[in-house]
């Protein structure tokens, strides 16, 4: 009470100086809204532009070039890159051996029972948590070093316990499933438990009476899994593929590392398409081919991806539409 | 009555018996095998990794191939970590300070093109690097700037996720009234930003710094064509090491569990950070 009735003059004569210069203020003020945001976004778009956009347009260029790294310029060649690439078997090998995409459906399942487990009132959680995530934090590079040695072809740890079933040694460095088989349990390896606590995100959403009212219903344990919690989190499901697969089409540091050449193989057995592009590039330094083969996977990761959305889609609406 | 039977069933639900205990103790086991399998390599000498008889306890080898990889001139390992740890740092400040901005206008001012630019942001995410990397080793080139740091730093300044992530989070953590009360206290909108924005967003920003800090760590394939054996990260410091050492993979292991250790006892203290990171960014995506 005290203090108002001490500051009420200085207030008053504040009023009347700022009555003075409130129409330069207001002007700050309207200009300082109306720029602002376009300021605060614009680190981003500055950047994207000169670091992606850019280069993304010049890239299509580059494409159509037969380019010279020594002079650092190219002459116009129309479409010879990509006719050549489309010709080339290596191309079409490299897709081929994005077959290894397939293993992101056991993956899923793998995680998805990893999360049905975290999914409980555990002692220590964040332990067991943190457990399943550290295979996220060793990078690509060093997970492939590691895995080449235990998938080695004739004294590997892996071929040295299925001897220990009967199972001859496995050419996990000559046949082509087999090293698929091998760089996909690398990838699984560092992603599943990542992929784990997205679905146990999606788990812990799921509203409790549902398990309650089936419960009390009478549904077993193995039942409320199948009947509530895996439609449920099918949505989370899709996402997860959905990375995946995009993921995993780029994919470079664990076949790469797999052998000391980086050639995929002596048959390129396990060559990838960016690995592919990486040679041409900087092996063959064929900048003009290299970019036609960065456009070619640029396309092949958009079909890819509204092949997933349509079916994503579909997925989703029958789902609810045989919800109700 | 209906309470007291909510309770009773929900703790029958989720009481965890001894499956889900030896289920989640072997996926430890198989999440840790690996790293334990390369400090028993690690450990040994040239022939453990050929042994079939090869003990499951580690050898005394290991300081000895530390040293060894340590100081390899072609290996460069002092100078890979300083350089993995500059690069990582800078990168996920600036992506954090950056995505704050930027996510701070798109969730909470009213701008023209506001609702545009946001699709932009999201659709530039499906883009992979493969497509611009070409015309960038070209730039960097005709600059001069192959083989340094910048090269690998400046087109990572900032992630169209970040921004994402930022601008999700901040929708729901900052009240807009929180805002205009700022405003009518007369703060002007970067003061608005840092008393209001910032202190809003800091939960946020700490999981993508860990999030930013682990990917730029572990990155390979753009450093791997930019930089050469003589300005190395990490990641492409390991690559030099199994061309240098294909026929000791007991060096060639050291090297793989001295470039993973930083980033281990990281993980040990703001792993707890990271995981819920991923489940947040799992409910909201």
């Amino acid at each position: 009470m005290a203090s108002t009735d001490i500051e009420a003059p200085p207030a008053d004569q504040q009023r009347r100086n700022r009555r003075a210069d409130s129409s330069m203020r207001q002007r700050l003020a309207r200009w300082d809204l109306k720029v602002s945001p376009y300021a605060y976004i614009a680190p981003f778009f500055i950047l994207f532009a000169l670091f992606g956009l850019f280069p993304i347009g010049y890239t299509a260029v580059i494409s159509l070039m037969d380019w010279d790294t020594i002079r650092n310029s190219g002459e116009f060649i129309g479409m010879e890159n990509f006719e050549f690439v489309l010709n080339d078997r290596k191309f079409w090998v490299s897709l081929r051996n994005t077959f290894f995409l397939l293993s992101s459906i056991p993956q899923l399942i793998v995680a998805t029972f990893i999360a049905a487990m975290l999914d409980h009132h555990l002692k220590a959680k964040t332990f067991w948590r943190m457990g399943t995530l550290v295979p996220y934090v060793m990078m690509p590079v060093a997970v492939s070093l590691v895995f080449s040695q235990l998938f080695a072809d004739e004294y590997g740890v892996f071929n040295e316990w299925l001897g220990y079933i009967g199972i001859e040694p496995i050419q996990w460095h000559k046949d082509v499933l087999a090293s698929h088989w091998a760089i996909a349990t690398m990838v699984n390896f560092r992603w599943t438990g990542y992929n784990a606590l997205i679905l146990l995100a999606a788990m812990q959403a799921i509203p409790r009476e549902l398990y309650e009212a089936s419960a009390i219903d009478g549904a077993g344990k193995l039942r409320r899994f199948f009947s509530i919690t895996l439609p449920q989190i099918r949505p989370t499901a899709i996402f997860v593929i959905i990375t995946a697969t995009v993921g995993g089409l780029q994919i470079f540091d664990e076949p790469r590392m797999y052998d000391t050449t980086g050639d995929g193989g002596a048959d390129q057995q396990w060559l990838t398409t960016t690995m592919y592009m990486y040679n041409t590039g900087w092996g063959e330094l064929n900048f003009g081919r290299a970019s036609a083969i960065a456009w070619l996977l640029f396309l092949i990761i958009v079909v890819f991806g509204l092949l997933n959305f349509f079916l994503t889609r579909r997925l989703i609406s029958s789902d609810s539409s045989g919800g109700k | 009555m209906a309470t007291r039977l909510r309770a009773r069933t929900s703790v029958n639900l989720q009481r965890p018996g001894w499956f889900v205990y030896t289920s989640l103790v072997l996926v430890l086991i198989a999440s840790l095998f690996p790293f334990y399998w390369s400090f028993l390599v690690g450990s040994g000498d040239a022939s453990t990794v050929r042994d079939p008889n090869m003990s499951w306890l580690p050898g005394g080898n290991f300081l000895e191939n530390a040293q060894t990889v340590i100081q390899n001139p072609a290996v460069n390992f002092w100078k890979a970590l300083w350089n993995s740890i500059v690069v990582s740092t800078t990168v996920s400040t600036s992506t954090v300070v950056l995505s704050m901005l930027a996510g701070f206008a798109f969730a909470k001012l009213r701008f023209k093109g506001n609702g545009v630019l946001f699709v932009f942001v999201i659709a530039t995410m499906a883009v992979p690097v493969q497509l611009g990397v070409v015309p960038l080793y070209i730039l960097m080139a005709d600059y001069g700037w192959t083989g340094t740091l910048g090269a690998v730093i400046l087109p990572a300044l900032v992630t169209a996720f970040g921004v994402f992530w930022m601008t999700q989070f901040l929708q729901q953590a900052l009240p807009t009234e929180l805002i205009e009360a700022a405003r009518v206290d007369g703060c002007n909108m970067i003061r608005t930003f840092w008393h209001v924005g910032v202190p809003a967003a800091r939960p946020a920003a700490a999981m993508l710094f860990m999030f930013t800090f682990v990917t730029s760590w572990n990155n390979f394939f753009w450093p791997f064509i930019i930089l050469d054996q003589s300005n190395p990260t990490l990641p492409v410091a390991l690559s030099m090491l199994q061309a240098n050492y294909f026929v000791d993979y007991s060096l060639v292991l050291a090297g793989v569990l001295l470039a993973t250790v930083p980033l281990l006892i990281l993980f040990i203290f703001t792993g707890r950070q990271l995981v819920s990171g991923i489940m947040q960014g799992a409910v909201k995506g």
